[in-house]
């Protein structure tokens, strides 16, 4: 079973068009809930029972964030969705907006529905040209075929939908930056809380969710929440895209059901390139720890088992590493990117990322001291849970992962000043 | 009291710019105009040869009615926006995880040796300049490029020739 959500149109020509969406039933769930008047209540019940949970990353239950909006307190609230696809590995949404732009403007606008909200903002990447452009055009579809604008089909509901695009900035990816950075500020994290639900965009209500969560949102109520549910396994409700990259043949974004085993989901993606030995897996985004080859292939790709490893599932990117890798080259770049990224608000992020950077660098280059390996679990120990946002917490993570299961391949760097790979 | 003279902001701009980012404006509530000051400053910078002068930030400043410091803190913090003249094709090169380990060095060491370029430089002739750039979100295209708003994948030094030299 692979294909059944947010990729079920990919097997059509020029699956991004209206007519094509339309031929696979597209916007016939928004019409019924327009017209049969589904109380909101129902909605949200409905997305709580699949067991949806954010597809960003964050995995926080989606019915649960909307059930926090108070759909009937006065004034303006939004919708958001985060195509700022940026976590190192990651690249489902672009799919996503580029092939089924549509079957995410219509969970945008049930998502509208179910809080109250008459506006939405897309906030797509700046690089992200050619979906940006794509979405454009499924907007203007929408507009011209009555979803978009006001008194829907006659059900005197509005809902308008625009495209933001942001410009180069991963910290935008976090849900209060890009609230800031759609108010045309620095992507700076807020304090949380008040929370989006209360306070968000422009002061007002706004629930925010990813492309691939908001995108799930009509087959959800299309089937039923029981049916995604179902497809997935405890915890992990539904399929999920998987974007996999790194040293394998047929690298791609494949969506298949949640607790497909790992070692299934490499023999999609074509196996190990040159036959060579698969040596790490971070299964969720560069921030998730590491997990070593051996163990990764016994496990399952869901929320559960990959947190019982000590890594995380996240936005379901999975770069796979074989056995010519140097750990100390790939967390020498990974640090790099925090360090590059950090917003600067907080001291333990803007200084401790660069911390990181330099130390694992020294060591890479062949400068490395003694004290260093326990030097940077110091370091990572004292920028987690210290920040107002979770890139602290990201920076830290790969190289408390990296230290875990290879530190010797570090020691062996600092003792010979060189590659343990390859050393021969 | 200032004496300056207080420009007439639907002077600035040409009529195209101005258009382009009053559509933005009208995107987002009237009160919040400041809402199209990223897509105001791209919109100018694609104007301008790809890249942002302060006087040009002064103009977006008080084309949005915003402080100008409000507008430096954006052009700064965001890293698609140049404050140094780049060249007409502005080579985008992945280096983050999943490119490094399919060899994006070698494709940065080739664009290096043929335009006669490191990051962050122009090429003499003012058409190329090159730039390292955080995850784009095609890692399974790895290696992979972006020049101005196109992405190009898999990429080997015979393609990146190919896609040089398909640029005018």
């Amino acid at each position: 079973m692979a294909n059944e959500v947010c990729l079920r149109t990919l097997d059509l020509e020029r699956p991004w068009l209206l007519e094509q969406y339309q031929s696979r039933g597209g916007y016939e769930i928004l019409k019924k809930v327009l017209t049969e008047k589904t109380p909101p209540d129902e909605i949200i019940e409905e997305v709580k029972k699949s067991g949806l949970r954010g597809r960003g990353g964050a995995g926080f239950p989606t019915g649960l964030k909307w059930s926090f909006i108070s759909r009937n307190a006065p004034g303006q609230k939004f919708v958001v969705c985060n195509s700022d696809e940026g976590e190192p590995g990651t690249f489902k949404d672009r799919d996503i907006i580029r092939y089924n732009p549509h079957q995410l403007i219509e969970g945008m606008i049930l998502a509208g529905y179910a809080i109250g909200a008459t506006r939405g903002y897309n906030y797509i990447r700046g690089e992200f040209w050619e979906p940006y452009e794509r979405f454009e055009h499924a907007l203007e579809e929408a507009r011209k075929a009555g979803y978009l604008g006001e008194n829907l089909l006659g059900s005197g509901f509005d809902f308008e939908l625009h495209s933001h695009l942001g410009a180069g900035a991963y910290i935008c990816g976090e849900e209060t930056a890009l609230l800031e950075s759609v108010e045309g500020k620095k992507g700076q994290p807020r304090y949380k809380p008040p929370f989006p639900a209360h306070f968000g965009l422009y002061g007002c209500p706004t629930i925010t969710n990813n492309t691939e969560s908001l995108a799930s949102i009509p087959m959800i109520l299309e089937k039923g929440g029981e049916w995604f549910s179902d497809i997935g396994v405890k915890n992990s409700g539904g399929s999920k895209l998987f974007s996999i990259s790194g040293n394998i043949n047929n690298p791609g974004v494949f969506e298949i059901p949640m607790g497909t085993p790992f070692s299934k989901l490499l023999e999609m993606a074509g196996g190990m390139k040159d036959g060579r030995k698969i040596k790490a897996v971070i299964p969720g985004g560069s921030s998730a720890p590491v997990i070593p080859g051996d163990q990764m292939m016994e496990l399952t790709m869901d929320y559960d088992a990959i947190a019982g490893a000590g890594s995380m599932l996240g936005s379901g990117a999975v770069v796979v590493l074989d056995d010519t890798n140097c750990m100390v080259k790939v967390l020498d770049r990974m640090s790099y990117f925090y360090h590059e990224e950090s917003c600067g608000q907080c001291t333990p992020c803007r200084e401790g990322t660069g911390w990181l950077y330099r130390v694992v660098h020294r060591i890479e280059t062949g400068q490395g001291r003694q004290e260093d390996l326990d030097l940077l679990d110091d370091v990572a120990g004292k920028i987690s849970g210290k920040t107002i946002c979770a890139l602290g917490d990201a920076a830290a993570m790969p190289v408390q992962g990296m230290l875990r299961h290879f530190r010797d391949e570090f020691q062996y760097h600092i003792d010979h000043k060189r590659c343990m790979v390859g050393a021969g | 009291m200032s004496t300056s003279v207080v420009k007439d902001v639907t002077e600035l701009f040409n009529p195209e710019v101005r258009a382009e980012i009053d559509r933005w404006v009208a995107k987002y509530p009237p009160e919040w105009k400041q809402s199209a000051v990223m897509a105001a400053l791209r919109i100018v910078q694609d104007d301008n040869g790809g890249w942002l002068t302060t006087d040009l930030m002064n103009d977006v400043a008080a084309y949005l009615d915003m402080p100008a410091i409000a507008v430096y803190e954006v052009a700064t913090f965001y890293s698609m926006y140049e404050l140094k003249p780049v060249g007409k094709h502005k080579v985008c090169v992945c280096t983050n995880v999943s490119c490094m380990i399919n060899n994006a060095d070698t494709i940065v060491e080739h664009l290096e040796k043929r335009l006669g370029i490191t990051f962050g430089e122009v090429t003499e002739d003012g058409k190329f300049s090159l730039k390292e750039v955080e995850c784009l979100g095609a890692c399974g295209g790895a290696p992979m490029m972006q020049v101005g708003k196109q992405y190009y994948e898999n990429l080997t030094p015979e393609i990146v020739d190919a896609i040089l030299e398909g640029l005018e």
